[in-house]
């Protein structure tokens, strides 16, 4: 009996450790999808593995077609040719996080990639334009499930995605190794364009948050004038950076940060934490986190003796429906900052407009425009290197569709004038604060929150 | 254990070593923390009552852990979601009940009437389980069973993904349940209360009635049980029908103080639950109690009470750490939990 318990409490220590590592990117990924998938897409093009047949549903009489001429191939690319047959989908694929408290992130950002390609008329090059995708959850295991299964399926042009840093982390090497190129419209964490770490298979239309956190700092020290903050992070990439740029900008300007705390993704009681950050007592708590346990700092500062008048601001990563949904009224009088709408190009009314005509709702979340960017710049540059043959078979030469896109300048997206740094920058980034006047999600979003700065 | 003297066991030893460089390091980290007085009695009494609250839930849910694997050895893995189960569909009635005006106007009522469906839907999914998934691996090895549930628990996740969705759902907040009473918020003593009142209520029903004797006398042997004439089989459904009950009623009150429910809301507190029936000792009812209460407020206050002492940064991202460590301390010094494993039985 004894052992049995031994077995168990292995169990439970390991998933709770399983859980605790979530945060850093300590997975390496694996070789064998890169390796898969940077050999098939030149050589055999259209032969559909399992995967693809998901994706494309071509017959195999077509692909035998194709193959039959690769000898002829006039085009040349060292990290593969996506090869698509006449009358074939040029794929783009996402990898967003459409489950679990999250979801809504995911989706406003899918509907993004969706309205870009509508915007495209559906088609591109004669080739009707396809989307698949995968569900990257909001972790590093996500993540990599995601970006494996998408590796695997050569005939993917590019991916849009993640919707997590975390997942980011893990993902993107996975997509490097395959070739394939992919923007992200949300992943923020200053790591991922960072040099030292950087993947050339990865860029992002997304704000760094470097920005959005000095933003947030220069906000609350500026404008709230509140000169002591505490902030709290749960362990993910994006709120641990985010946490402590917001640190670093808010001590630089002057203020001081009395307490940096962390809580678990999952965590549900916050009060225990939040009485520890009250006997710092501070008059403002940054905590750049996540739907579920955003909710729950929110809902229960309210019940901890101490926290009486303070300000709470949060990030981009709570700007949701779902999340005032799950704080309900406390959330009312709350800071988060975003995307700066009204800084967006003239085309966003008419996106707007769309996004309404098609889901009949306003966007869920901040980043739709940035993921209709990344998609559109992704089309754009397959527009500029595809080469088609005589047969109408489109070849798309994958190296010269990562260079396409870096060499991106002055582009007018619908987020500002996108220019892509060797580092996978793209953002024009506009940063603006908004605070919530109210607590019923249903009156999103124009009722819900509101832009008090710049 | 007793081999003293030469015939001392090496890794035992090694073993000792450790837990007692583990507790010498919470004796420091509490001390250093006292010293600093950086929180005032206030504030350690708000630990101890939010830990209270959430070691009720715990100990609701370690019943049914506890009361299976005194029954049946098992160890029921799919607790954690026989508890959401209940939480989630009580969901749909509460904002019904909102929606109509019903929680302001009859506030105990409704909150009765969500208790009781909560309770209804917990029940049957653990008889469900009980029936389907555990009764013909009876007498197959221990391992098939665990592994079994281990299965179940992500069918009935899954199950409960497709029916309600995968996102977060809301309970509506219950004005009389705003506020607090003596500085203590009337929502927790609404928790301890009903969790308090549901322990009575099993300790009354296993100590006086016919069918507690039945599950007691099965738990102590089945064959003999059998024998004198205890319908075992109906007997075992009853203990996953009353581990069904506590999960519920828990499920309502988990929903009262942090008010989000998804699909996968049951499987921390279910980890979180075994631990508590493992400290208490498995198999004995009141252990499971009072491991649910320990471990709630240990992981309220340890990690300002040690953690901080020994300056460990952002201490409450270790919460769960304190949780386990304490599991392996208990197992190291106490294998059979605080109380003893099955100590109930035993008395009878």
């Amino acid at each position: 009996m004894k052992r049995l318990f031994g077995v168990m409490t292995l169990i439970a220590m390991l998933s709770v450790l399983l859980a605790a590592c979530g945060g850093q990117p300590t997975t390496t990924p694996a070789e064998e999808p890169a390796a898969e998938a940077t050999e098939a897409p030149a050589a055999e093009p259209a032969e559909p593995t399992e995967e693809s047949t998901e994706a494309t549903e071509e017959p195999v009489a077509e692909a035998t077609e194709v193959t039959e001429e690769p000898a002829a191939d006039p085009v040349e690319d060292p990290l593969g040719v996506v090869e698509v047959a006449p009358g074939d989908s040029i794929i783009l694929a996402y990898a967003q996080v459409i489950s679990g408290p999250n979801e809504t992130l995911g989706v406003d950002s899918i509907r993004g990639v969706e309205l870009a390609m509508d915007a495209f008329g559906g088609e591109l090059l004669g080739h009707p334009l396809e989307l698949v995708g995968e569900d990257s959850l909001c972790s590093p295991e996500g993540g990599q499930a995601a970006a494996t299964k998408l590796a695997s399926n050569p005939q993917i042009v590019g991916i849009i995605g993640t919707t997590c840093s975390s997942a980011a982390t893990v993902a993107a090497p996975i997509i490097d190794e395959a070739g394939m190129v992919m923007i992200s419209g949300s992943n923020t964490a200053p790591a991922l364009t960072d040099p030292a770490e950087h993947v050339q298979g990865f860029l992002r239309t997304a704000h760094n948050d470097k920005v959005q956190g000095a933003v947030a700092a220069e906000y609350a020290f500026n404008v709230l004038g509140v000169t002591t903050a505490a902030t709290i992070h749960d362990g993910s990439v994006y709120a641990e950076q985010l946490a402590n740029v917001f640190a670093e900008r808010f001590t630089e300007l002057g203020g001081q940060i009395v307490a940096q705390e962390a809580v678990n993704a999952g965590d549900t009681d916050m009060r225990s934490v939040l009485t520890s950050i009250a006997s710092d007592s501070p008059e403002l708590i940054y905590y750049p986190i996540f739907v579920a346990e955003g909710g729950f700092v929110t809902s229960q500062v309210g019940e901890v003796s101490g926290l009486e008048g303070v300000k709470l601001m949060a990030s981009d990563g709570l700007f949701s429906p779902d999340f005032i949904d799950a704080a309900g009224d406390a959330a009312v009088g709350m800071y988060l900052s975003s995307p700066d709408f009204s800084a967006f190009a003239g085309g966003y009314e008419d996106f707007l407009a769309k996004h309404e005509e098609r889901y009949g709702e306003d966007p869920l979340s901040v980043f739709h425009a940035n993921a209709y960017d990344a998609s559109t710049l992704i089309l754009n540059a397959v527009e500029q290197v595809a080469v088609e043959q005589d047969d109408g078979t489109l070849l798309i030469p994958r190296q010269a569709l990562r260079d396409a896109i870096y060499a991106t300048a002055d582009f007018a997206g619908l987020t500002g004038n996108l220019t892509c740094d060797e580092n996978g920058d793209c953002a024009d980034p506009n940063i603006a604060v908004y605070e919530v006047v109210s607590g019923d999600s249903s009156l999103w979003q124009d009722e819900v929150v509101q832009k008090v700065y710049p | 254990m007793r081999r003293l003297g030469l015939r001392i066991d090496f890794s035992q030893l090694i073993v000792w070593i450790i837990g007692l460089l583990l507790l010498a390091l919470v004796v420091i980290g509490t001390i250093s923390t006292l010293q600093t007085g950086k929180y005032s009695a206030q504030q350690w009494r708000d630990f101890v009552v939010f830990g209270i609250a959430q070691g009720s839930i715990y100990a609701l849910i370690a019943l049914g852990y506890t009361m299976v694997y005194g029954v049946l050895g098992l160890i029921n893995f799919a607790h954690g979601e026989v508890f959401m189960s209940g939480a989630f569909t009580g969901f749909f009635l509460a904002n019904a009940l909102a929606e109509n005006g019903m929680i302001d106007s009859n506030p105990i009522l409704s909150l009765i009437a969500v208790i009781l469906l909560s309770a209804a839907v917990s029940t049957g999914v653990a008889l469900a389980l009980e029936r389907i998934a555990y009764r013909r691996l009876r007498r197959a090895p221990r391992l098939v069973a665990l592994i079994t549930a281990i299965g179940a628990s992500f069918f009935l996740q899954y199950t409960f993904r497709g029916l309600y969705g995968s996102g977060v759902k809301v309970y509506p907040t219950v004005e009389i349940l705003q506020g607090s009473v003596f500085g203590i918020q009337k929502t927790m003593i609404v928790v301890f209360i009903g969790a308090i009142s549901m322990l009575i209520l099993l300790y009354l029903f296993i100590q006086n009635t016919k069918m507690g004797k039945a599950i007691r006398a099965v738990s102590e042997d089945v064959e003999t049980a059998a024998l004198m004439g205890v319908d075992v089989n109906r007997t075992i459904s009853a203990t996953f029908a009353v581990g069904g009950v506590m999960a519920g009623v828990a499920g309502v009150l988990y929903a009262i103080i942090f008010k989000q429910v998804n699909f996968f809301m049951g499987f921390i507190p279910g980890i979180k639950a075994f631990t508590a029936a493992v400290l208490g000792g498995i198999g004995n009812i009141p252990g499971a109690a009072m491991g649910g209460l320990v471990l709630g407020i240990f992981e309220s206050v340890g990690p300002s009470l040690f953690l901080e002492g020994l300056g460990i940064p952002a201490a409450y991202q270790l919460k769960d750490v304190i949780a386990f460590l304490m599991l392996v301390l208990i197992l190291i010094f106490r294998p059979t939990g605080i109380l003893g494993e099955r100590l109930a039985t035993k008395r009878v």
